[in-house]
């Protein structure tokens, strides 16, 4: 089974193409199987010719951070909900986290996901086990019987680990095992019910605060469990410019340690809540300053935060209409992140594409022991096609994912994929999912 | 007599100056009603007003309801244990089911702050914001500005001393803007634990102590502990609170002589207040509460555009 994809203008650090190059790439039995200069391969009876007109081609991106919401809250996202969002937002991959409902902290649980996605996603996706029983944070889970059923790394996500000693086994059992541990800071004696920043958003809407040190310290005291066990250390969704500096010191000891940063820290500020107590607007961590934020897209260019994850976190309208406090956290990001990264970064010049590539696709695979995909012959063809021109606006009725609560609707962005192939098959085209 | 610039008040800056001023213009007559034999008007005769209470209160519901009747308006209330909020409708059903219903003006007390904006959202009806949650509580603020200026015949420059639980307080989050929109003078007196991030968006200066400037104050405002809204006690003990922060015979001495002391109460005896201090206050004290009954009328009668010839009836 052959394809070829004509004029496609590639970029892909990892194969040598930090500037766009224009080529045709053929395809066979899901793989790669040459890169020609345009026009040097003759049209063939029986091979799929997909001209591309000169639109980026890139590696497929991969999400480290998706909430799929299954099994037990189908309501808000479904295994293939969520996964045709990932395709139509660029994504080939996503890894889900297991605070689902029964938690995903036993290899069956894992095997569910895994063997549902297989017969019914369009992305891959991959599974991130839960680090300790039930997210309890009191004891060990069952990783190596979820390693054996497929998982790749092992979170607490939505909670901090609280018990220091309780991390420190945590660490130095899933290194043993080989796998890298994803940790979301929060310490609970300080973030107690905080629902946005601490400061002007708390003063002015008079809820309670979530401190920026209530996150530092967690992701200080991990990076000293890092260095004390070895083990790969990943700061999940880092909301503060002190934070990066922690990760930023970490690496320079040589610490194993990596993190990731979501699209909504990057370009929204607690000034986006004003007084309208909007809960599309109510994240975890939350929305912080302009500074952090500044921070974090500086950081982002540098290299100290390795890679954007979203933190795709669907939740039905009857969730988010409640009270502000009784509303939960998060906000979906699948299908806005390339668009508003492209927008808001690549156009200003701030990142170059080939970043783009590194952050978005190869870094996650890479944190997560992952094959890496490449755009160089025999690597496997999840590909990701780019319109760069095409202007269109997040609209509430736009998104495949069964939920809508977003905080980026109404923007304006400039730039979206176009066609998406996992393992050569083409599932998305023309921005419509096959 | 002119008209509100908005349709809701559920934050104090809502407000413009203006709607501040007028608010406390038409509420004097209104007081003058109070004291009245007959201290009805017909003014919002076959209007309906609905007093949503979703937490406890006794003073703010029964002044609203009171204020509700003087002008003839239909009152209904809603407590939380006759609302369906405890069978779990949520509030946008609430809100969608009492429009439905056609009325005209919404007060609303609940724990979350910003939920008076759910019910405008979805309603019809005018709002007022009854406090919600440790946001605000703007009608307080109002009632507390009429009663200086009646005390001084003015807000602009005076200063004002707020002590207490500055961080958890509704009624700080709306009268230190008010008062700072106009012209006064507004600085919150309290140790760090209980101030929040940012008082300057408040309105406020900040203060420790207590005693430092009390000489200087013309009004110091004491704010009510809340002991049940507070996460982790930011206070040792409340006798150390009262030592530091509470008003007594000997601290009174100490303020100018036309200083007044003011509480939105319920006051926690010998904790914001000696007993015998509130004694000697207690003129004052009470006089907040009846001009809370005046400012309730007349904020009702500008929203609800209330037929004015009933006034000087």
């Amino acid at each position: 089974m052959e394809s070829l994809l004509r004029n496609a203008l590639c970029v892909d650090p990892a194969a040598g193409l930090e500037e766009p190059g224009l080529r045709d790439v053929l395809l066979r039995d899901g793989l790669i199987a040459g890169l020609t200069e345009p026009g040097s391969l003759p049209t063939e009876a029986g091979r799929e010719d997909l001209d591309l007109e000169g639109r980026l081609l890139i590696p497929g991106l991969m999400d480290m951070h998706v909430h799929l919401r299954d099994p037990g809250q189908e309501y808000k996202e479904d295994i293939v909900s969520g996964s045709r969002a990932a395709v139509c937002g660029g994504f080939t991959a996503v890894l889900a986290m297991p605070n689902t409902s029964p938690v995903l902290d036993k290899g069956a649980e894992v095997s569910y996901v895994l063997d549902a996605a297989a017969q019914t996603a369009c992305a891959r996706v991959y599974v991130a086990g839960a680090l300790t029983k039930g997210l309890k944070g009191e004891s060990l889970s069952e990783m190596g019987d979820m390693l054996a059923a497929g998982a790749v790394a092992f979170t607490d996500d939505g909670r901090g680990v609280q018990d220091s000693g309780v991390m420190r086994l945590a660490l130095e059992y899933a290194s043993s095992l080989g796998a890298p541990v994803l940790s979301h800071c929060q310490v609970e004696t300080l973030v107690g019910g905080g629902q946005v920043n601490e400061g002007i958003a708390s003063t002015r809407l008079g809820l309670a605060g979530w401190p920026a040190a209530g996150e530092e310290i967690q992701i200080a005291r991990d990076i000293a469990l890092c260095e004390l066990t070895g083990c790969a250390l990943h700061i999940q969704h880092i909301s503060t410019a002190e934070g990066v500096a922690l990760v930023r010191a970490a690496k320079a000891k040589g610490l194993p340690v990596t993190c990731e940063v979501t699209p909504h820290h990057l370009f929204l500020t607690e000034d986006a809540l004003d007084a309208h107590y909007d809960t599309n607007f109510k994240m975890n961590p939350p929305l912080r300053t302009a500074a952090d934020a500044a921070a974090l897209r500086a950081a982002l260019e540098k290299g100290d935060i390795d890679c954007v994850a979203t933190d795709h976190a669907p939740h039905a309208p009857h969730e988010k209409s409640l009270e502000f406090e009784l509303a939960p956290f998060g906000t979906t990001g699948l299908e806005t992140a390339l668009g508003l990264v492209l927008t808001n970064l690549v156009a200003t010049g701030e990142l170059s594409l080939a970043q783009l590539v590194e952050r978005m696709a190869h870094a996650p695979r890479r944190i997560l022991g992952l094959a890496p995909v490449t755009l160089t012959v025999g690597s496997v063809a999840d590909l990701t096609v780019i319109d760069r021109d095409v202007e269109w606006e997040v609209c509430v009725d736009g998104f495949a994912s069964k939920s809508k609560n977003c905080a980026f609707i109404g923007k304006k962005l400039k730039g979206r994929a176009s066609e998406v192939l996992i393992g050569g098959t083409v599932v998305l085209r023309g921005g419509e999912l096959l | 007599m002119g008209a509100l610039s908005t349709k809701h008040v559920i934050d104090i800056q809502d407000l413009s100056v203006e709607d501040i001023n007028l608010i406390l213009d038409t509420a004097v007559p209104f007081k003058e009603v109070n004291q009245r034999t007959i201290k009805k008007l017909p003014t919002l005769r076959g209007r309906t007003v609905v007093n949503l209470f979703l937490e406890p209160s006794t003073r703010t519901r029964t002044s609203f309801e009171l204020a509700a009747k003087r002008l003839s308006a239909d009152g209904i209330n809603f407590s939380a244990s006759t609302s369906a909020t405890i069978k779990g409708e949520s509030l946008v059903d609430t809100a969608q089911t009492l429009d439905a219903m056609d009325c005209d003006l919404v007060i609303i007390r609940h724990g979350y702050a910003g939920s008076p904006r759910i019910l405008a959202q979805n309603m019809r009806a005018h709002i007022i914001n009854g406090g919600d949650g440790k946001h605000q509580h703007p009608t307080q603020a109002l009632l507390d500005l009429f009663t200086i200026r009646e005390r001084f015949g003015r807000l602009a420059g005076l200063k004002v001393a707020v002590v207490g639980d500055i961080a958890h307080s509704r009624v700080f989050g709306s009268l230190g803007p008010a008062l700072d929109m106009l012209g006064a003078q507004v600085t919150a007196i309290a140790p760090k634990t209980l101030l929040p991030a940012c008082p300057e968006l408040l309105g406020a200066s900040v203060s420790t102590s207590l005693d430092e400037a009390l000489e200087t104050y013309d009004v110091v405002y004491m704010l009510r502990i809340q002991q049940e809204r507070l996460e982790r006690s930011p206070l040792p003990s409340l006798r150390e609170y009262a030592r530091l922060y509470g008003m007594n015979l000997e601290r009174l001495a100490r303020m100018k002589p036309e200083a007044i002391l003011m509480h939105p109460g319920p006051v926690n005896r010998g904790v914001e207040l000696t007993s015998d201090t509130i004694e000697m206050a207690r003129n004052l004290l009470l006089y907040q509460v009846n001009a809370g009954v005046a400012v309730r009328m007349a904020l009702m009668y500008l929203l609800l555009g209330g037929d004015q010839d009933g006034i000087a009836a």
